[in-house]
């Protein structure tokens, strides 16, 4: 078997915010078609990882290395860092009144393919996957998840990554606040992602996700660093052992 | 599923070839020496071929102007730069009037053309007036109109086709010794609209006018009157750009609307006045009995703009509503408002004022409300937010309520905002730049107030922020 590339490649990455320094020393690689769960306590830098590989301007990494398909991803803004084909799907994604999801999926779709993809073509496309995600059409004349249950938030998330088709997805606690059909549904979504070129960040607290979704490797975060990695068998060890079974809760 | 994908997203798409720096050569027929006397007045209406009391009434005003002091509230700098001696109070493009399209001159058609006029054109064939500088060159009336027995003509055409209603109804909504500039504008209108909507009569397609200012120096005066007969419905909308120049330009229009019992008025305005332009106008309207007003309202572009759209709610039931926004950019000062005066008993309105400041501009919201002893039951709410684009920019509030009368339920809510830093970041990070998300945040924000206008417009609009926001980041 061949060796996928190395889609993402983090060398002992330092992450301030606010003149906190939440990341102290994350590595890791990532091929494609590869699933990673990074799992640990709340607290315990895994947002963060996830906001700095997107390009939050507030993250500023103070020292170590990201790297994106082979270039340094840190020189690039977040709709640079997009248009290559990273994703985030949001723990808590913001409403922004005013704007429809309709005329908003068409200019991230747009920016993310290059072109204008023509409305006929584009309203078929959202169609099909709307209905496959339980969603309903009068979604799209609403406005960017002002006034969303969870729910609906969270199947929005998931149906912008099917529309961008990223290369590496980075899903920020996309199982929390699900009731067991959203979770089934979301889980499905992400399922239909997985595929030889696509790497997959699953950042979750719970192993519930996982009973869907089977990462090729679990990885354990504790106060910014992740201290302890495994595969797939290593998310139902903490499910019955604990956190502390890693390492002790830190001293608050 | 009506309001789907409308042009969603083709902001940024028009932006580059889109100038309004560009103006035909001058060929008119008459331009008025400079600064304001009685034998130029005399001279326009002269010219009009008006009758006597028009005249009277002009020469009234221009005495009214000439004692009144200018304001001294407001951009009391700005009002004082002006210079009145400097202005052409009186312009005209053409000696005739033109019906038919293919008769309008064609310097006339390009410049109309580059504003793409001429597609709103095609998908309205309303009646058209074009007000091409200080009088109308191009005006169509459908023939629907017509059997509907509706009156929709340019201001003199009018008085001299209906002369009684005209002298009826003229000037009694905001007479002359009303303020500075409306004394001006009565002294010297030139163009605006006439409407006249029979008893029961509903205009189904929004009339519409288009102005534009095209002579350094040049005051633009127009005079609009609309009266809806008892339970009639019409909606009047304007629209305006205007070429860049050197300098300073004066426009001031009066608007009167006179809605009777049971009649609806909307009326929609789109100013885009260059950046040197001086837009100083008066708009009131009566409602009476069980009649509604709406003036919806967008306020860009001009050096300053000061205007108060005004509803008098003289009957009971009437209700008025205002929904105005202003784009403030570099130097630029948007002093705009509503007034709501309710007379009588049951009257209800709202406001909507929204605004955004940038590169240091300056919005301002200044409104009134006002309510009348023994005018039980009123309702009013007022809702103003600003949204700052930066640090150097200005929001002020200025809200006056005067409230005579203790039955009454009246709402205030006012809010200052900055684009948020978690928005710009979640849209960016699908690939919209920065200057995108902006524009995406900012038009939403405004959405309240576009989803009113009609779909051009609001493209229209949409595509003007995209604009204003160009080069605003970075």
């Amino acid at each position: 078997m061949t060796e996928k590339e190395e889609i993402l490649v983090i060398k002992d990455l330092h992450v301030r915010v606010d003149d906190k320094e939440i990341l102290k020393g994350v590595s890791l690689t990532v091929r494609r078609g590869e699933i990673h769960a990074l799992m640990g306590r709340n607290g315990s830098g895994k947002s963060t990882l996830s906001y700095t590989l997107m390009g939050h301007p507030r993250y500023k990494v103070t020292a170590g290395q990201i790297w994106y398909k082979g270039s340094d991803l840190t020189a690039l803004a977040a709709d640079e860092r997009s248009r290559s084909g990273i994703y985030l799907a949001f723990q808590y994604p913001v409403a922004i009144p005013g704007v429809s999801v309709s005329n908003f999926l068409r200019a991230a779709v747009k920016s993310r393919r290059g072109t204008d993809v023509p409305v006929k073509e584009f309203r078929k496309e959202l169609r099909n996957r709307m209905s496959s995600l339980n969603i309903k059409d009068d979604f799209l004349s609403r406005y960017i998840n002002d006034g969303f249950s969870g729910g609906e938030k969270k199947r929005l998330e998931i149906l912008q990554m099917e529309l961008l088709a990223p290369d590496l997805a980075v899903l920020d606690e996309t199982d929390s606040g699900l009731d067991i059909d959203a979770l089934k549904t979301v889980a499905s979504g992400i399922n239909s992602m997985t595929g030889p070129d696509v790497a997959i960040l699953l950042i979750t607290h719970y192993q519930r996700l996982l009973n869907y979704i089977t990462p090729d490797y679990v990885h354990v975060m504790q106060d910014g660093q992740i201290v302890m990695s495994g595969g797939s068998e290593l998310a139902h060890q903490l499910e019955a052992r604990g956190y502390d079974w890693v390492a002790p809760a830190p001293v608050v | 599923m009506a309001a789907e994908v409308t042009k969603p997203f083709d902001l940024r798409a028009v932006g580059d070839d889109y100038k309004y720096g560009f103006h035909d050569k001058e060929d008119y027929s008459f331009k008025s020496g400079k600064g304001l006397t009685a034998e130029i007045v005399n001279k326009l209406s002269a010219m009009k071929n008006e009758p006597e009391w028009m005249l009277k009434f002009r020469l009234r005003a221009l005495d009214i102007f000439l004692k009144k002091p200018m304001p001294t509230w407001g951009n009391t700098e700005l009002l004082n730069d002006i210079d009145f001696q400097n202005i052409h109070y009186f312009v005209r493009a053409t000696d005739r009037q033109e019906r038919d399209w293919n008769e309008v001159p064609e310097g006339i058609k390009r410049t109309f053309d580059r504003l793409g006029i001429p597609e709103a054109e095609r998908k309205f064939l309303a009646g058209v007036t074009a007000q091409y500088e200080s009088e109308v060159v191009y005006h169509s009336i459908r023939e629907d109109l017509e059997k509907q027995g509706v009156i929709f003509l340019d201001m003199d055409t009018a008085l001299k086709e209906h002369e009684d209603i005209i002298r009826e109804h003229f000037g009694t909504i905001i007479p002359p010794a009303d303020n500075k500039f409306a004394a001006l504008n009565s002294a010297v209108w030139s163009g605006g609209s006439f409407v006249w909507v029979p008893a029961g009569v509903r205009v189904e397609i929004p009339l519409q006018a288009y102005f534009r200012i095209n002579t350094e120096n040049m005051g633009q005066f127009e005079r609009t009157l609309i009266i809806a007969e008892p339970g009639s419905y019409v909606h009047y909308i304007e629209g305006c750009t205007a070429p860049v120049y050197s300098s300073d330009s004066l426009h001031s229009a009066v608007v009167e609307l006179i809605a009777k019992p049971g009649a609806h008025i909307r009326y929609t305005t789109i100013q885009n006045w260059s950046k040197n332009v001086y837009n100083l106008v008066t708009k009131r309207a009566v409602a009476h009995e069980d009649a509604r007003v709406e003036w919806v309202d967008g306020n860009l572009g001009s050096k300053l703009t000061m205007k108060y759209p005004s509803i008098f709610l003289v009957g009971p039931r009437a209700h008025g509503e205002v929904l105005s926004i202003a784009f403030a950019g570099s130097s630029q000062h948007q002093d705009a408002g509503a007034k709501m005066v309710h007379v009588a008993p049951d009257t209800t309105s709202i406001i909507v004022s929204k605004s955004i400041s940038k590169d240091g501009g300056r919005a301002s919201y200044r409104g009134l409300i006002k309510v009348y002893p023994q005018a039980t039951g009123v309702k009013s709410s007022v809702r103003c937010d600003a949204l700052l684009l930066d640090e150097k920019s200005r929001s002020d509030t200025y809200p006056t309520m005067e409230i005579d009368e203790s039955k009454v339920t009246i709402e205030h809510e006012a809010t200052v905002s900055k684009v948020g830093e978690e928005q710009l970041f979640y849209l960016m990070s699908r690939g919209l730049t920065q200057a995108e998300a902006i524009t995406m945040i900012v038009n939403g924000f405004l959405e309240p107030f576009t989803k009113e206008l009609p779909l051009e417009y609001a493209v229209e609009l949409n595509r003007l922020i995209a604009l204003e926001m160009e080069g605003s980041v970075g």
